[in-house]
């Protein structure tokens, strides 16, 4: 997945100028700022939902699986009929066993005749998350994935997720818990009114920031976050 | 296409989960065949009217001494009213306060003297005397016309007997004949004979008489010409204006079958619309539109997808319907195959209608409550006819209905229940070009949905 300066705008106001990224297989990079950075904005172009302005996005929409920060599936289905509505309109030749296969994947297997509208959030972003992947995709974007989860259902989601990294997917994730980004993020952009000021590992962000405010560097990686931004007039 | 199977599938599963949607759907057209089919079956009732004759039993109408038949009013104005006799005026007074009755009649003891002395040298003025609450505007109105309309059927009879004894009297004086009074007999000449005699006498007279002889002779011709001609001017006045119907514009299709139309069409309509903007809107409700648009289907299939779905339940439940409605009014199964040409024709335009709207709106409530206020004001504008209202609002009217599927789907579904009336290619064309019209300005409208 590569971009390269790209560019959008909303009228006068532009939501990105001039962002580039790159991640390779098996990488999770985290995309981090305030709010109105451009994060959503910059996952939507990658994932070929909008257009930009300028710029390129290197990618076949097939091989990008998207995952958006609300949940994009229907809650009066059970959890099963969501999957292969999603798996039947991928054409999967086998799509019975592509929901076996999700259903395994996300530990919902015993509640696959559930209407999904009476599932706990978490479980909800965790079919958010299997009918991304239901076209196999090389790279997964992840809209601010554990939004209103708790502890122990983003701890399971990020076990879960680190383990597509690990069988050779590209994962890219917004977040606003910078905590997450650091623990999950193998590389972290740093997006600020649609300008993009970092993207490196986060030790290389706190390495960046000592220089600038060496006490804000030693504390913990939002408290070095945000002096970064501070410094950059954000 | 593969992707509007599975899609149109998936609603069809939401709908099911949806049980108070779904009850709706197949229960408000049962319940509005059901009425439509017993108001049009049974017919209006009669108004609850109070009756009191105060004319005294063996009073009768005097026609130049002549009484005339006895008239049964009671039994007349019963026939036209449910009526509910009373024994005085102040039973009558609070019966018509009370709401038990929607007015009251009352005639008062010297109707007939005051009829009689019509024909007299010092006429009166008959009256009848009306008791009305018009605590509402619809009631007074529609007591009013009932009672009007008798009034003038009972004046339109006493008449017609005054000017049939009018023409008998004529009669008798230019043909001559018998006329009863008191129980005697009396021989009337008349103009014709008295004129024949006097022309027979003539000859016999000196002649100095004779100019003064033929002038009464002259007179009697002229009178008795004039008056023949008096009588079909006096049979006239009873009804001056004679209605001479022509109908122009070809025939309308009876009134029960322009009804079940109405009622068709109406739950086609909002079937059909509420269902496509409402579950076009729910794609986005759920977020799921953007994901299914992401290559696993265009948003021009998924706009027929739901167009499809509209139909197809659409046709299903006008179906129910009208073999609701053939339990009252038999229809003409043999007609079928236009029914659904007419529903499917009319199901697309709407969907295609509902898809625009579902596509201008965020949010399934929104999108209902929109739906609601564009299809309801339509359809009733849809039945306004023409001469009920003043030129340029008709016009105005003419223009917004014809933007609308509403009514070219109601002249499609008439003209498809019956052969009378006007036939169904200019509306089915209507149809198609706003099939197309809207499906445009849904699928313009659908860039909206991208916006993320």
């Amino acid at each position: 997945m590569e971009a390269r300066g790209v560019v959008k705008r909303y009228g006068e106001r532009e939501a990105l100028r001039g962002v580039s990224l790159q991640a390779g297989p098996g990488e999770l990079v985290a995309i981090i700022g305030p709010n109105g950075a451009g994060k959503t904005t910059l996952l939507s172009i990658l994932a070929g939902i909008s257009k930009p302005d300028e710029g390129e996005v290197d990618s076949a929409d097939s091989a990008v699986g998207w995952v958006p920060q609300q949940a994009a599936l229907y809650r009066r289905l059970t959890v099963e009929e969501n999957l292969l509505l999603f798996a039947r309109l991928e054409a999967h030749e086998d799509p019975q066993a592509s929901v076996q296969e999700m259903l395994e994947l996300t530990g919902l297997g015993e509640r696959r005749g559930e209407i999904v509208a009476r599932l706990s959030g978490g479980n909800q972003q965790r079919i958010n998350i299997a009918i991304g992947l239901l076209a196999r995709p090389a790279v997964l974007l992840l809209d601010e994935p554990s939004v209103g989860l708790d502890p122990r259902q983003r701890a399971r989601l990020w076990e879960f997720v680190s383990g597509l990294a690990g069988r050779g997917t590209t994962v890219i994730f917004s977040t606003h818990d910078i905590q997450e980004a650091e623990r999950y993020g193998g590389r972290v952009l740093v997006l600020a009114d649609g300008e993009s000021l970092f993207d490196g590992s986060a030790e290389e962000l706190r390495e960046a920031v000592r220089g600038e405010a060496p006490g804000a560097a030693d504390r913990d990686f939002e408290t070095a976050f945000v002096a970064y931004l501070q410094h950059r007039g954000h | 296409m593969r992707g509007v199977r599975w899609l149109l599938l998936k609603d069809l599963q939401i709908l099911r989960r949806s049980p108070l949607q779904a009850v709706l759907l197949v229960a408000y057209p049962i319940l509005i065949a059901v009425l439509v089919g017993f108001a049009i079956s049974r017919g209006p009732e009669d108004p609850r009217v109070a009756f009191l004759n105060e004319v005294p039993p063996q009073t009768r109408i005097n026609v130049g001494g002549q009484e005339l038949p006895k008239a049964n009013v009671e039994e007349q104005i019963c026939e036209r009213v449910e009526c509910v006799l009373v024994d005085d005026r102040a039973e009558a007074l609070s019966k018509v306060e009370s709401g038990d009755v929607l007015a009251a009649l009352i005639l008062p003891s010297n109707l007939v003297n005051k009829i009689n002395s019509l024909s007299t040298l010092t006429p009166g003025v008959p009256e009848v005397e009306v008791l009305v609450n018009e605590e509402n505007a619809v009631k007074a109105e529609l007591v009013d016309d009932r009672i009007t309309t008798l009034l003038a059927e009972a004046n339109l009879r006493i008449a017609r007997r005054i000017g049939n004894e009018g023409g008998r009297y004529l009669g008798l004086i230019v043909n001559g004949g018998k006329f009863k009074v008191l129980g005697e007999t009396i021989p009337i000449l008349g103009l014709r004979t008295s004129a024949r005699i006097l022309e027979q006498v003539a000859p016999a007279l000196p002649p100095a008489l004779r100019p003064a002889l033929e002038e009464v002779t002259e007179f009697a011709s002229q009178a008795r010409d004039n008056l023949d001609v008096a009588k079909p001017l006096i049979d006239r006045l009873a009804q001056p204006i004679a209605v001479d119907k022509v109908v122009v514009g070809g025939e309308s299709p009876p009134l029960e079958i322009f009804a079940i139309a109405v009622a068709a069409t109406l739950t086609l309509a909002f079937v059909v619309v509420l269902l496509v903007a409402g579950s076009l809107a729910l794609e986005r409700e759920e977020n799921a539109f953007p994901r299914l648009t992401r290559g696993l289907v265009s948003s021009t299939a998924l706009l027929g997808e739901k167009v499809l779905l509209g139909v197809a339940v659409g046709l299903a439940v006008t179906l129910l319907m009208l073999a609701g409605m053939a339990i009252f009014v038999p229809l003409e199964w043999g007609r079928f195959g236009l029914w659904l040409l007419a529903i499917l024709f009319s199901g697309a335009a709407l969907g295609a209608a509902g898809a625009a709207l579902g596509a201008a709106a965020r949010e399934v409530r929104a999108v209902s409550l929109l739906a609601f206020m564009v299809t309801l004001p339509v359809a009733f504008l849809s039945l306004v006819p023409s001469g009920a209202v003043g030129p340029a609002v008709f016009d105005a009217i003419r223009v917004l209905t014809a933007l609308f599927p509403f009514k070219p789907a109601l002249q499609a579904i008439t003209a498809a229940l019956d052969q009378t009336g006007p036939g169904m290619g200019a509306p089915l064309l209507h149809l198609a070009v706003l099939f197309v019209a809207y499906g445009l300005i849904a699928r313009l409208a659908l860039r909206r949905f991208t916006a993320v």
